[in-house]
């Protein structure tokens, strides 16, 4: 036998201690859990003594304990610990922090630092709540047009150029504005260019009249919509993790050209998740129009033109300008003081260009009137099941301007449940095209323990099935392919605890058990070509060296076939079908290593060690 | 122990007029099964809700049923699934259902016949997204076949290419018809089983026509038909040993993975029993149809030599 390179052996030894030594995190289970998190700040190594000091005065030992990405998580041993230590922290330390029950892993703290860590799993072993969201990337380039509209308004009110009217065009995503002459056409034009510098406007004429068109290129709406489901992942991401929320470890994925999934691990009931994800409640500010008298408008039906008629929380009519002051895509920052002196506020930041506008805007209208207008927009189906878009738009507080202000001030006028929320709306940001939920799926966590269980017994008994077959069948080199399967089983564990972004799901351990008995295939194909060349009657040791090159491109030709599947299944797949794939790409990776490399390098620590090989256990 | 200690010589290319027909009969009665009594659908296909709950006892289903439609659910199906105290409600697609809500609302209608109920799990899925996911489960099947056709093809001829191919969509067909026969729900996780199948049956194939290819280069005086003969004669214990440990390892998830990856090891199962027929009877005889030479092998070891050697 033409002796096997020291070096092989030797490299199948490392990877396999490696493997061991990353697999090793998954041995140690789970418990529960609270996770500390704290509005807008890291939770620090003080806060760390300080809670683990409130739970011992009550006789209360964590587990464990540790720190990660601003976050506290604290260990129990048992469920009511976990519960009792909330109450406490939360009675000890009121509005401090926002806590969530979940779970962790009882790897201990040195394996924690040198990065070691459990397996990830799914959500169908684990319990929790799994969405996937449309997004309406159309509603985002209705949105671009509307932006143009604003802008086009502005700039000629601005540079005081007459026109007639600004029409928006959603089907041929085009926007027009008409004027009365080609004089006025030409200035509108000069105007808005000079406002926004990159557009091409058309010069054309609508009924005769002179007229600017805007037309947005297939190229723009195709960068507008990716840009729609890209932005609102952040925001979503924004949202799940504010706080308020609670929720741990939540995860947000692209999910093809226009879908969103999210992933929220040990979550029972979505409703509330759900209610905020899908909002867009932004606000604006208005000048109150003191003019003119609302109620004369309401019951003239006429709105004196540059105003706009909004009603207050309790059916008062109001007439605000048309101008907006600030949007709320121009807040920076916004927390909810439950307890400011005039009742539940919202503290708000605004960026540059909303502070220099306020500014102004305040520096000029001391004295007046300003209003806060609160717009809700949400998604709902109507009786026919038809989905309509309804926006509430309603003043929540009018304040006469007292003095000059830009980038810090505060919001009265809102009751605290939606104080809160609207906080945390503005903070994320609104959402760049609007959203439904099209697919969810939850699991309790009895069912997730209950799959880990199955999972777990069809493995066991799937690979003590091919252990004992291989044994007898085989004698030796059946054995030496047994622990070739289990160091296969530990290379993929390894692999899958390496790997943070794969989850294992129900699939995917059915994938680990198939993969067992595909590395059985390429063992039985190797043994099988040594059985031929003995009966051929070639040497024993000859015969090894021949099944084992000769074996190779069978075994390679038919995983790169099962690859090839994986691979299709992982880019066509969603949900827990892609952990199978993913682990069926991963398993034939080790699997091959383990079947070629590692049983030949233990046959030849068996037989190669010897002076003379007679005959062959096999 | 040894069950093949003598190389067998069962004469495949003579008879393959035999197997050919056993295998248009099973592809013409796969899918007049689909036609006649269709698949049974899973809820990531069809659109709808599906709702698991699990009892203290086994309830009874028919009082399960009717206590549903007298509280206004009146399209439900409900059955057991698993085990007896594990009971599935299955709606049609509802624009107005919210998955939250519909999960509370059966487990509240269930608890007034049975106050230890619980809810296992809820799944709602759009209609548009079941439409979708079947789409796209026919498109990765298609890709994968061309994806597995471009391989053989670059490793073997096109004759071969051809010939793995047509025997390896046997296999699927084979599948889906067995569900349509059994009435087994057909999900997503049933399209997986299927292209691991295909992916996995090609192995057999693969061995057969690495043999073919290896006895062509070696014995010249014999005609091809007798090459291939003896190659699938030689791989036989390998081909049906290596598919015996697989099935008792499928085997385990069949019996011991519940009722979430039953349609899946269901599907392995068939897949692997049709796959390793196909690959041993059709696969090499459908290229000796197509007109295999030996010299189409011969070629190949002239631009390619020995590449078998270099590797470990």
């Amino acid at each position: 036998m033409i002796a096997y390179p020291r070096w092989k052996i030797a490299l199948v030894a490392i990877v396999l201690i490696l493997g061991i030594f990353l697999a090793l995190p998954n041995l140690f289970g789970e418990e529960s859990a609270l996770q500390l998190a704290r509005d807008r700040a890291a939770v620090v190594d003080a806060d760390r003594t300080a809670v683990e000091q409130v739970l011992k005065d009550k006789g209360l030992t964590p587990t464990g304990a540790f720190l990660e990405q601003g976050r506290l998580t604290l260990r129990f041993a048992s469920t009511q610990d976990q519960l009792k230590a909330r109450d406490l922290i939360n009675e000890a330390r009121p509005n401090q922090f926002t806590i969530a029950l979940s779970k962790a892993s009882r790897v201990p703290e040195w394996m924690r630092n040198l990065g070691l860590s459990p397996m990830k799993l799914g959500l169908d072993l684990r319990g929790g709540v799994y969405l996937v969201y449309q997004v309406d990337v159309q509603g985002a380039v209705k949105q671009l047009l509307d932006h143009h509209e604003q802008d086009f308004r502005a700039s000629l009110r601005n540079a005081r150029v007459p026109y007639q009217d600004v029409q928006v065009d959603y089907p041929t995503t085009r926007v027009r504005v008409l004027f009365r002459d080609a004089d006025s056409a030409a200035k509108g034009k000069a105007a808005i260019l000079a406002d926004s510098r990159n557009l091409t406007l058309n010069e054309t004429t609508v009924d005769g009249a002179p007229a600017l068109q805007l037309n947005l290129t297939p190229q723009e709406i195709k960068e507008r919509q990716d840009s729609a489901v890209q932005q609102n992942i952040v925001i979503l991401r924004n949202r799940l993790n504010s706080p308020e929320l609670a929720v741990s470890e939540p995860q947000v994925a692209r999910e093809g050209l226009d879908r969103i999934s999210i992933q929220l691990p040990g979550l029972q009931n979505s409703a509330e998740v759900k209610k905020i994800l899908g909002k867009t409640a932004t606000l604006e500010f208005r000048m109150v129009d003191e003019s003119n008298n609302p109620l004369e408008a309401v019951s003239t039906g006429r709105v004196p033109l540059g105003s706009k008629l909004y009603y207050t929380r309790d059916k008062q009519p109001v007439l605000l300008k048309r101008e907006v002051v600030v949007t709320g895509d121009q807040l920076t920052d916004a927390s909810f003081q439950p307890n400011s002196q005039e009742g539940p506020a919202v503290a708000v930041g605004l960026d540059s260009r909303g502070a220099a506008k306020m500014l102004k805007n305040t520096q000029e209208n001391l004295g007046h009137l300003m209003a806060v207008v609160f717009i809700d927009r949400s998604r709902e189906k109507n009786a026919e099941g038809v989905v309509v878009d309804r926006t509430t738009e309603e003043v929540i507080n009018r304040a006469t301007i007292r003095g000059v202000f830009s980038n810090n001030f505060t919001i009265t006028g809102v009751n605290p449940i939606e104080g809160r929320e609207l906080a945390l709306l503005l903070r994320a940001g609104g959402l760049a095209a609007p959203i439904t939920p099209i697919q969810e799926r939850a699991i309790g966590p009895s069912l997730g323990q209950d799959n880990i269980d199955k999972g777990v017994h069809a493995m066991v008994f799937g690979m003590l099935a091919a252990f004992i077959f291989m044994a007898v069948y085989y004698k030796v080199f059946g054995l030496i392919a047994d622990l070739t399967l289990v160091a296969n089983v530990v290379l993929l564990i390894a692999l899958l605890s390496l790997l943070g972004g794969v989850a294992l799901t129900l699939p995917g351990i059915a994938a680990v058990v198939l993969t067992v008995g595909m590395a059985v295939d390429a063992n039985i194909l190797i043994y099988e070509r040594i059985r031929e060349e003995l009966r051929n009657g070639v040497s024993p040791r000859a015969a090894i060296t021949a099944g084992f090159d000769r074996a190779f491109s069978a075994i390679a030709d038919s995983n790169v076939t099962a690859f090839i599947a994986g691979l299709v299944l992982w880019l066509f797949g969603a949900g827990p079908v892609r952990g199978f794939a993913v682990v069926l790409m991963l398993g034939i990776i080790t699997s091959m290593f383990t079947a070629v490399m590692g049983s030949r390098a233990l046959v030849q620590v068996i037989y190669g060690g010897r002076r003379k090989v007679d005959r062959l256990s096999i | 122990m040894e069950f093949f200690h003598k190389v067998t010589r069962f004469p495949f290319m003579n008879t393959r007029k035999v197997w050919y027909g056993l295998s248009a009969l099973l592809i013409v009665a796969s899918i007049g099964l689909v036609v006649i009594r269709g698949l049974n659908l899973g809820v990531d296909f069809t659109g709808g809700v599906v709702v698991d709950t699990n009892f203290p006892q086994a309830p009874n289903i028919e009082a399960l049923r009717a206590v549903l439609i007298k509280s206004g659910v009146a399209n439900g199906q409900v059955q057991a699934f698993g085990s007896s105290r594990d009971i599935r409600v299955r709606l049609p697609p509802d624009p107005n259902a919210k998955g939250d809500q519909i999960g509370a609302h059966i487990l509240q209608i269930f608890e007034t016949v049975s106050p230890g109920v619980k809810l296992q799990s809820t799944e709602v899925v759009g209609p548009q997204v079941g439409q979708e996911l079947f789409v796209k489960g026919g498109w990765a099947l298609f890709a994968t076949l061309v994806l597995i056709l471009i391989y053989v093809l670059f490793r073997f001829t096109l004759k071969l290419a051809c010939g793995a191919i047509l025997a390896v969509l046997h296999d699927p067909i084979c599948v889906v018809g067995f569900f349509a026969l059994s009435q087994m729900t057909f999900d997503l996780t049933a399209i997986a089983a299927i292209l691991a199948v295909i992916g996995y049956s090609l192995n057999d194939t693969v061995i057969v026509f690495d043999r073919i290819r290896e006895r062509a280069r070696t014995a010249r005086k014999i005609t091809i038909a007798q090459v291939i003969d003896e190659s699938i004669n030689q791989t036989l214990s390998r081909t049906i040993m290596t598919k015996l440990v697989t099935l008792l390892v499928v085997l385990a998830l069949l019996f011991f993975g519940g009722e979430t990856l039953h349609a899946f090891s269901a599907a392995l199962v068939i897949g692997i029993l049709a796959g390793t027929y196909s690959s041993i009877y059709i696969s090499a005889a459908l290229a000796l149809d197509f007109g295999l030479q030996t010299d189409d092998l011969l070629e190949r070891k002239l631009s390619k030599p020995e590449e078998v050697d270099g590797l470990p």
